[in-house]
């Protein structure tokens, strides 16, 4: 600890501290444009300069460290004429245009101006002008507005994990740009807007929308992963204007991906259901609510009355509230039925009642970047968890080495110490030779149970997985480590596929010798919620593929659009065509519920209130930021009403809060959760680890933007240059042995179903693998996201004399 | 590559006509007295490399050689003045990794020009500077960042380098022993910031040469992010002659304070300009006479004494200077790096200033904001003056604007662009006056 | 693409920095290209980020900081006349001017028959020579007069 002096108050601050660091701990404000505690030190506004006793000159407080004894000046005349010439020169070439500038009334220099600045200026000069540029669908710019701080450049270099934005030029010709006429593809770039202190770079899709004094904040939960992200909603007349991180340094920090802050723009689009509607006769019709509930209930009472429970399966959104889950679970069970599910894009459900609780990320959050070792299987984390990559970014930075063992080699934008992309079969094969090797490392040679052993013996363990495993146990390329900290996390590709069994139960083992934290990394924003609950098949009910394989008579939705949240488009499609009746809650209209029968208007997050249960176990509540739109109700409401209108008992909840109250039992959640999560299963399942085929495999990823029904409606996620719809993407070498060419048609066939889809070259795709992505309308007619897939040559005469004509 | 050209390029370099070696104290350009003064043969018949070889092979310690570096007084050459033999302290002794060595060649205050003609007319000798602080430090790997500029005697260097490689003055296990190092030549492409040395690091790893905010200090976070020495050449230059001849013998050389020679560099309003290197303390009038006096027979007006980041003198303050540190400073400007700008009656200093303050604006790296802002503001303001449309206030508004910037940034560019801006209104107010009220020159009416 | 003969001086460049920093040589490797060009297209630049594996933003910004890469064409010969203080004393500007009546150029302009472009230079360095211009960055004249002037333009054919 050192002893300083900040004007005239002594205080003790931590040895290495810088004086800004020291002042902000005190409440002593230092102004400040360049500087962000997230970001590295630029000292380059000189806004924050202070007089510093025994110094001839004043130093930014940014970057000059404490010292003992030290005794600084913040309000001296010395250090606020440097200040205040600061913010002269800053100034001069800003433009006066605050009354038509977005940032105006919530912008840093215009605050700090009024503290600083003088009321008129010496500046008779010409003024710069700095030509605008298009960085993409998300964010706008400003560019004579900008300071120079490079807040935006740091963020996307250090946070973001690539450098899009440079400051060109020198001098004052200096301008932030991309680089030619490339836009800001960042799958965080959305940040950079908080970060800039002025109005040259603004929310497009906010622009010229509101003023920020207009706007009621009303703080809530991100509801699109499993991060459970701290927002803010901006709210006029109603409307969900805009969506800004809600600092929460253990979760999102500062940060926000821009899944989560554009989603909202999904919420006004023209597809909300404002009405219940029913289908008679093949037409839809609006209706009352009355008329509606009696009319579903009617038709789920008389099925499951004639013919049973079992007739009736139950899907559920993991993005749904935990209130909801709980409420529909009592209400399927109340109709005698157990075929409650939502894992809608699981394939392999071997471990059901394997496991010892419930299945979570097995740490914390924060933990992540102080990992030393880390093992990620399956996960293509920047699509999946935007923001949680990050914090792996921040791991690696800090010295991990990541392995990575995936069929898709797309750049996490941090370094890779090892990785092996191959297909989905083969990673078992992968993960069994990094368990062989690391069993045999002397110090960890843990006996193998003797099963395990035998599977393992067929096993060549090549040399890049000799390395993984010898980084997992702490050997590393630079440093070795006697007790690294290890991390082994499973992604949303391995928890899609059919041998997630035996990939999960490899990773364990591994984990379990090298002393490694880690688990799933659930991938919607409830995941763990619905898992506690048990919005699961309890007993002999059916999960969810297998109420789509044996289709039910009837079905009840809650939040999902069956083709586009599936994990086999076809199958669920035609399960909705063949049911007798299909009773959907649904906050949007759509195509993929053109088979159901009745549609019951839900609020979104924003008009409701629940409960989400994040990857790391943490339950959060969130109040409604706006009424229901039109005659929209809130799900919990709608499912109270509906089991009323059924005749079911203990559905008697005036508010959410009691169905919370109900599903914890009075309890502390945290208890429950404390007691819940677990990852262990009960004992081991059996595994096959050498299987001996080569045919080609599908990677059905979703793409971050169509992930569930509210980001696939938000207009501006789906202009960024993720939104590509479904091709067979291949690398060079599978094009060619296919004998294929790039941008020819091809019919991909799946078990029961097919697409014809474009060729395109993929480097990232591993050997043996088409990647086709799912939840999009372009690849509903295809299968399991994970599965055995065929490409063949397309021949529709007809098409190419069309097209040669044309 | 093209080893054989550059090869021919070192032994065509031939000395300048150089009658005027006389007065002069040769050390740093010591080979001009030969034919060939570049290449390697000359240099080591002049007993170059002989120090180097000596150091190595008998292991002499480096405190010992640091000991020597300080005893002679040898301040940093590059302008800012700074104790060599302290600075090669600051090194920590102990690094688990690659030490960095750099040599700062790249000139570009308006008026320097000496390191140029040590790298075209004595290559061997600051090869012998750097390979030696190599030893000492523990650096493996120097680079010299040469002015981009002066392309054809980056070339000459570069040939050189590949000369004393293949004679094993550079490379591994230099004479037969565990010592290693490794020397380069890389170069700059226009930008006067990168002689600042935090940001001539930068523009080692291939970025632009924005200066780094110190601390760190290279000594702990210089060359990709490694401990790191940074010379100016003519400082390495010398030292092969200090420990030759003996610390001692070099403070000799010079006055109190400022131990040595100096390459001072001459140039503008003189009969003959160029470099010449004399023993600090020579007076400023032996220096003029050595360029043969003012020009065009003319009275001298001015003398920017150091570079333009020092302050000008009139031809009284400088007449009956000395040149060196503290002969400089009691007259009111400073050495620099020693780069002489002479001025004669017929010039104008409202225009000349016009120049200094464009050349500011143009090469300021747009970092900190007073220095991106303030030099455009000063530039338009004097521009401004000089088209007739000046205002009295505007000089109150100068010398405000220019305080306003110096001290408040990172580097120093900051300062020397405040520099002649202060001293130039100080000094010639009067012109500066004229031009507002006439809208025209006081010294040639245009 | 990158000519065989450019990647192979960008490669002896590389051999003078560790080999994670390959950025480090992109001064050098902007240099060799330009001199190849002639000038920095867009296209130039990304193929040497690419060839040096840095993002290219990060090679724009260099090509953008240093006044002797050009970003536009410059004609066969580009003529940077230095007019900083100590060649200004010696009457650069007459230089400036008998160039810019010569080549029927201002500054920044390419002549029209494509083969003389003018550029005003900051100080070089060699300020014992002024007044001096380099052609094609890497060719210093020195002592300047018109007469030289015209010398040396009639030998740049």
């Amino acid at each position: 600890m050192v002893k300083i002096e900040i004007d005239g108050k002594a205080l003790e601050v931590e040895y290495g501290s810088t004086i800004i660091d020291a002042a902000d701990k005190v409440g002593i404000a230092i102004p400040r444009f360049c500087y962000h505690k997230k970001l590295s030190v630029a000292a380059n506004c000189r806004m924050c300069l202070v007089q510093v006793e025994k110094f001839a000159k004043p130093l930014p407080a940014c970057a000059t460290p404490v010292a003992d004894g030290m005794k600084i000046f913040t309000r001296s005349k010395e250090a606020v004429e440097a200040q205040q010439s600061v913010m002269e020169f800053l100034l001069i070439n800003h433009p006066l245009d605050c009354p038509i500038c977005d940032q105006g009334g919530e912008c840093d220099l215009q605050d700090i101006a009024v503290a600083y600045g003088a009321s008129g200026s010496r500046y008779t000069e010409e003024k710069r002008v700095v030509i605008n540029k298009n960085i993409g669908p998300l964010i706008s710019t400003d560019m004579t507005r900008c300071i120079q701080c490079t807040r935006c450049v740091r963020f996307l270099k250090e946070v973001g994990g690539m450098q899009e934005l440079g400051l060109i030029n020198r001098g004052e010709h200096a301008e932030i740009t991309a680089y030619v006429d490339k836009s800001v593809n960042s799958e965080l770039s959305g940040n950079i807007i908080d970060l800039c202190p002025v109005g040259a770079l603004t929310s497009k899709p906010f622009r010229y929308t509101a003023r920020g004094w207009e706007l009621t904040r009303r703080p809530s939960i991100a509801p699109h992963d499993g991060l459970g992200s701290h927002i803010e909603v901006h709210v006029k007349d109603n409307k969900v204007m805009r969506v800004l991180p809600r600092e929460k340094e253990s979760i999102n920090e500062c940060w926000l991906s821009d899944r989560d802050r554009y989603s909202y723009e999904g919420l006004n689009s023209p597809d909300r259901l404002k009405t219940p509607m029913i289908k008679h006769n093949g037409t839809w019709a609006e209706t009352d609510w009355k008329t509606a509930l009696e009319f579903a209930a009617g038709q789920l009472k008389d099925i499951t009355k004639q013919y049973g429970g079992d007739a009736l399966g139950v899907l559920v959104s993991p993005n749904s509230t935990m209130e909801e889950g709980y409420l529909i679970k009592q209400l399927a069970h109340g109709l005698g039925c157990d075929n409650v599910d939502y894992r809608l894009r699981q394939t392999d459900f071997r471990l059901d009642g394997k496991r010892v609780g419930t299945p979570w990320m097995g740490c914390n959050i924060q933990e992540i970047e102080e990992l030393d070792r880390i093992l990620l299987i399956g996960s293509n984390l920047r699509n999946e968890h935007p923001l949680l990559a990050q914090r792996f970014r921040k791991a690696v930075n800090n010295g991990a080495e990541l392995s990575i063992v995936s069929p898709l080699d797309n750049d996490p934008l941090m370094d890779i110490a090892h990785k092996v992309i191959v297909r989905p079969n083969d990673m078992v094969n992968i993960l069994g030779q990094i368990l062989k090797a690391m069993s045999k490392i002397q110090r960890l040679s843990l006996c193998l149970p003797p099963s395990l052993e035998l599977l393992l013996s067929n096993i060549k363990v090549r040399d890049n997985t000799q390395a993984m495993a010898e980084s997992l146990a702490g050997l590393g390329g630079e440093i070795d480590l006697i007790a690294p900290k290890v991390g082994i996390f499973l992604g949303n590709m391995a928890l899609s596929d059919p041998r997630f069994t035996e990939m999960y139960s490899m990773a364990e083992a591994i984990g379990g010798i090298c002393g490694a934290k880690g688990g799933i990394l659930p991938a919607s924003a409830n995941s763990t919620g619905m898992h506690l609950m048990g919005v699961m098949p309890c007993t002999l009910g059916m999960h969810a593929r297998a109420m789509l394989e044996a289709p039910r008579r009837a079905y009840l939705l809650l939040n999902i659009e069956p083709e586009l949240d599936c994990q086999h488009a076809a199958l669920a499609n035609a399960a909705m065509a063949q049911a007798e009746c299909v009773v959907a809650l649904t906050a949007f209209k759509s195509a993929a519920l053109e088979n159901a029968d009745v549609l019951l208007p839900i609020a979104p997050f924003t008009e409701t209130s629940g409960t989400f249960m994040s990857m790391e176990g943490r339950v959060q509540s969130f109040q409604a930021v706006a009424k229901p739109l039109g005659e929209c109700r809130p799900a919990w409401k709608v499912l109270r009403v509906l089991a009323n209108t059924l005749g079911l008992k203990d559905f008697d909840f005036d508010s959410s809060e009691q169905v919370k109250d109900k599903i914890f039992n009075g309890e502390k959640p945290s208890a429950v959760v404390w007691r819940s999560m677990n990852n262990n299963l009960k004992e081991l399942v059996e595994i096959q680890v050498n299987v001996k085929d080569h045919g080609l495999q599908r990677i059905g990823e979703v793409p971050q933007y169509e992930s569930d029904p509210i980001v696939r409606r938000s207009a501006p996620l789906q202009k960024t240059k993720y939104n590509t719809k479904p091709m067979a993407r291949m690398r060079a070498e599978q094009i060619a042995a296919l004998g294929l060419v790039e941008g020819e048609t091809v019919l991909v066939k799946q078990d029961k179903g097919s697409a014809v889809l474009q060729v395109k070259l993929d480097s990232h795709v591993a050997m043996g693998c088409v990647r086709v992505t799912a939840s999009h309308e372009g690849s509903v007619g295809l299968g399991d996201l994970m599965g055995d897939i065929t490409v063949e040559k397309h021949t529709v005469e007809v098409n190419q004399q069309e097209a040669e004509t044309a | 590559m093209a080893t054989k050209e550059m090869k021919a390029r070192v032994t065509k370099t031939k000395a300048p006509v150089m009658s005027a070696l006389k007065g002069q104290t040769l050390l740093c350009l010591r080979t001009l007295t030969e034919k060939n003064p570049a290449s390697l043969a000359t240099y080591e018949q002049l007993g170059g490399y002989t120090q180097l070889k000596r150091l190595v092979t008998e292991k002499v310690k480096a405190v010992d050689i640091i000991t020597q570096v300080k005893v002679s007084g040898l301040r940093g050459r590059g302008g800012a003045g700074f104790p060599t033999g302290l600075k090669w302290s600051f090194m920590p002794r102990y690094f688990d990794g690659t030490k960095y060595l750099v040599c700062n060649s790249d000139e570009g205050e308006p008026g320097t020009f000496k390191d140029r003609d040590i790298l075209r007319y004595n290559p061997h000798q600051l090869i012998e500077g750097m390979a030696i602080a190599a030893y000492t430090l523990g650096a493996r790997v120097g680079y010299n960042y040469i002015h981009g500029e002066i392309w054809q005697d980056y070339e000459i260097f570069e040939a050189a380098l590949q000369e004393a490689r293949a004679a094993g003055y550079i490379g591994e296990n230099l004479f037969g022993t565990n010592f290693s190092v490794d020397l380069y030549a890389v170069h700059g492409y226009g930008a006067y910031i990168c002689g600042e040395e935090t940001a001539l690091i930068e523009s080692i790893e291939g970025k632009k040469g924005q200066p780094r905010f110190k601390p760190p200090f290279p000594a702990s976070y210089g060359v990709f992010g490694k401990p790191t020495n940074v010379n100016n050449t003519e400082s390495f230059a010398s030292i092969p002659w200090i420990l030759q001849h003996g610390g001692q013998a070099f403070a000799e050389l010079g006055v109190p304070n400022s131990g040595g020679t100096k390459l001072f560099s001459v140039s503008g309003h003189v009969e003959k300009p160029g470099n010449f290197e004399v023993k600090m303390g020579t007076t400023f009038k032996e220096l003029l006479d050595m360029a043969d006096g003012v020009w065009k027979g003319r009275k001298l007006k001015a003398v920017i004494p150091g570079g333009p980041s020092t302050p000008v003198m009139t031809a009284d303050m400088i007449m009956n200077a000395t040149m060196d540190y503290d002969g400089l400073s009691k007259a009111g400007s400073s050495l620099g790096a020693g780069s002489m700008i002479v001025m004669d009656e017929t010039t104008c200093m409202v225009k000349t200033l016009k120049r200094l303050s464009y050349f500011f604006f143009e090469e300021s790296c747009g970092q900190c904001t007073p220095c991106r802002e303030g030099t455009g503001w000063v530039y338009r303001i004097i521009n401004r003056i000089t088209e007739g449309n000046g205002k009295m206030e505007d000089l109150d508004l100068l010398t405000d604007v220019s305080s306003n910037i110096s001290g408040r940034t990172i580097c120093a560019l900051g300062d020397a662009a405040a520099t002649p801006v202060l001293s130039f209104i100080k000094h010639f107010r009067l012109e500066f006056e004229y031009y507002i009220q006439h809208g025209k020159s006081m010294v040639d009416g245009k | 693409m990158l000519s065989a003969e450019s990647i192979e001086k960008i490669e002896y460049e590389l051999t003078k920095y560790p080999a994670d920093q390959r950025q480090a040589a992109v001064m050098s490797a902007l240099r060799i290209v330009q001199t190849e060009r002639g000038w920095l297209s867009q296209e130039c630049i990304s193929e040497v980020a690419a060839y040096l594996r840095m993002p290219e933003i990060a090679a724009m910004e260099v090509a953008t900081f240093y006044n002797m890469y050009d970003l536009e064409p410059v004609g066969k010969y580009k003529i940077t006349v230095c007019t900083n203080i100590s060649c200004m004393l010696r009457d650069s500007d007459a230089i400036v001017d008998h160039l810019q009546a010569k080549l029927g150029v201002g500054f920044n302009e390419v002549s029209a028959d494509g083969k003389f472009c003018l550029k005003e230079g900051e100080c070089m360095g060699a300020c014992s020579g002024a007044p001096l211009m380099t052609v094609n960055n890497h060719t210093m004249y020195e002592f300047l007069t018109p007469e030289s002037v015209d010398k040396i333009l009639e030998s740049l054919k």
